[in-house]
């Protein structure tokens, strides 16, 4: 046990490095992995694209901004990437609030292909499974996600449900939750006639 | 049929006769029919087979078709659209429970309006049967700081928390044992429904529910005709008259077709959880065997399968 979080910690500890490599790599499809495979993949030598898991977890569509997506339309494939953490002026509506002394664009979107996003080893993943990126960090709340205890799910208690992604709710950027306005209170009873 | 002699529209009398109240409505029912000399329309008979009604659990598969049918007559009549009344049995093997997360609910009341436009409850005079209160981090669950009518310009307001109440569908419900005419009982899925035609309207039951879920019908409901939902059940949303008790169903009409209930699909923060009990692997029974879950006024042995619990 031990032993694995080591490993862990050394994965989270290189996946900066990784990501220079990861994205030239070409895109290939990786071996069945899933659930616990999912983190215990977590090896450096695994490039390539996730195995998708949508089926096993429908969800609405990624709460992209209005004319954001796809990430393509400007930045190129072959585009030059700088690397290095900078304040990216053309993004300034995006302010980041989520460990932002550790954190910034490109550890979680792809450097390469901006139409995905990546996660910590490398391979990339696409939006509609973005929480498999938040996971790497949130574990025991992408457990209960999956469960149905965490957010919201709709559809059918016995049978397809449909679940809402992480981003529906929290903004990957400023994830806290935003207050809404509440619906009108009920009346006093002496004011029902 | 103008023969004021004619026989009144009464069938012959079943093999084992009449109770005192059948027969005493039956002679009620034959004096009038004579003195007014009225003929045996549709209406008539519905009328009369209202007056004289069976409990729901008596019913035969036949008669509770033609009450069915006489209700989806009178509340077309009524609101000017084509109304859906079914009777959709449990399904086998189903024990419904409910768990709402206190550490997620925002108290935005969302859940409380979705409700009333699914289930016709009154918008004037006004009837909500979820009641979100409004309490005090510092104080926990203490009824007696609690405030329903809290208006924030944005929810949740520094230092509250939200529980929202509606009927916790008792397993041992202090209501059903009350009712002094059994027009209230539990389910075998589970829920504890309200014949809405039998009940006399005494409120017993309001009185003997510890968590104030039911609402009693002061006046005559008012549901605007193109808001009411026209798809309904017997036992559930079926628009109400004035003089009956009402509460939460678990949305039956929904939640016995494989559906959540309607405050499940309108909840912004997803705090509300809803399953089958009997089900391993249901979130209901995740939820149980994983979170800090408790009950209201667990001290009381009502049992209710209406679970809150900290999900943070």
């Amino acid at each position: 046990m031990t032993r694995l979080r080591l490993v862990r910690l050394g994965v989270a500890g290189a996946s900066a490095a990784l990501l220079l490599t990861a994205a030239c790599r070409p895109v290939q499809e990786s071996g069945p992995r899933y659930g616990g495979a999912l983190e215990r993949a977590g090896k450096a030598t695994a490039p390539g694209v996730a195995k998708s898991t949508a089926a096993l977890f429908p969800v609405a569509p990624p709460p992209f901004s209005e004319g954001a997506f796809p990430c393509s339309e400007c930045h190129g494939l072959t585009d030059k990437v700088d690397r290095t953490p900078h304040v990216v002026e053309f993004h300034d509506e995006i302010v980041l609030r989520h460990d932002e002394k550790n954190r910034w664009c490109l550890d979680c979107h792809d450097a390469q292909n901006r139409d995905k996003l990546h996660l910590a080893d490398g391979r990339l993943v696409d939006f509609t499974e973005s929480y498999r990126l938040c996971g790497q960090c949130h574990g025991p709340t992408l457990r209960n996600w999956k469960a149905g205890e965490h957010g919201k799910r709709t559809g059918s208690w016995s049978g397809a449900k449909r679940y809402l992604l992480c981003a529906s709710c929290h903004s990957p950027h400023s994830p806290r939750f935003k207050p809404l306005t509440p619906e009108q209170p009920p009346l006093r009873q002496e004011a029902i006639r | 049929m103008s023969d004021p002699t004619s026989a009144p529209p009464v069938p012959a009398p079943p093999a084992e006769g009449y109770s005192r109240r059948e027969a005493l409505v039956m002679g009620l029912f034959a004096l009038a029919a004579a003195a007014t000399t009225a003929g045996c329309s549709a209406a008539d008979k519905l009328a009369y087979e209202e007056f004289v009604q069976k409990h729901f659990k008596d019913l035969s598969p036949e008669e509770l078709k033609d009450r069915l049918a006489g209700m989806e007559m009178r509340y077309a009549e009524q609101y000017g659209q084509r109304v859906t009344v079914s009777a959709t049995p449990p399904i086998p093997g189903t024990r419904f429970g409910y768990a709402l997360d206190l550490s997620r609910c925002i108290g935005c009341r969302k859940c409380v309006y979705g409700c009333v436009e699914e289930n016709n409850q009154s918008r004037d005079p006004q009837t909500h049967w979820i009641t979100v209160l409004e309490m005090d981090k510092e104080e926990g669950v203490n009824l007696q700081h609690a405030n329903a009518y809290y208006d924030h310009e944005t929810v949740p307001a520094p230092g509250k928390f939200y529980m929202p109440v509606a009927c916790q569908h008792c397993d041992n419900p202090p209501c059903v044992k009350v009712c002094p005419v059994q027009a209230t009982w539990m389910e075998p899925d589970g829920i504890v429904v309200i014949d809405y035609d039998w009940c006399i309207g005494c409120r017993c039951c309001i009185s003997a529910c510890p968590y104030g879920a039911r609402r009693f019908n002061w006046g005559k409901p008012g549901i605007p005709t193109d808001e009411l939902n026209p798809v309904t059940e017997f036992l559930g949303n079926r628009p109400r008259a004035r003089g009956v008790v009402e509460k939460c169903s678990f949305c039956l009409q929904r939640v016995r077709k494989g559906l959540y209930p309607k405050c499940v699909e309108v909840c912004p923060v997803g705090a509300r959880k809803f399953g089958n009990l009997l089900d391993p692997d249901s979130e209901i029974r995740y939820i149980l065997e994983n979170k800090r879950v408790f009950i209201l006024k667990e001290e009381l042995n009502t049992q209710p399968k209406f679970f809150y619990y900290y999900g943070l």
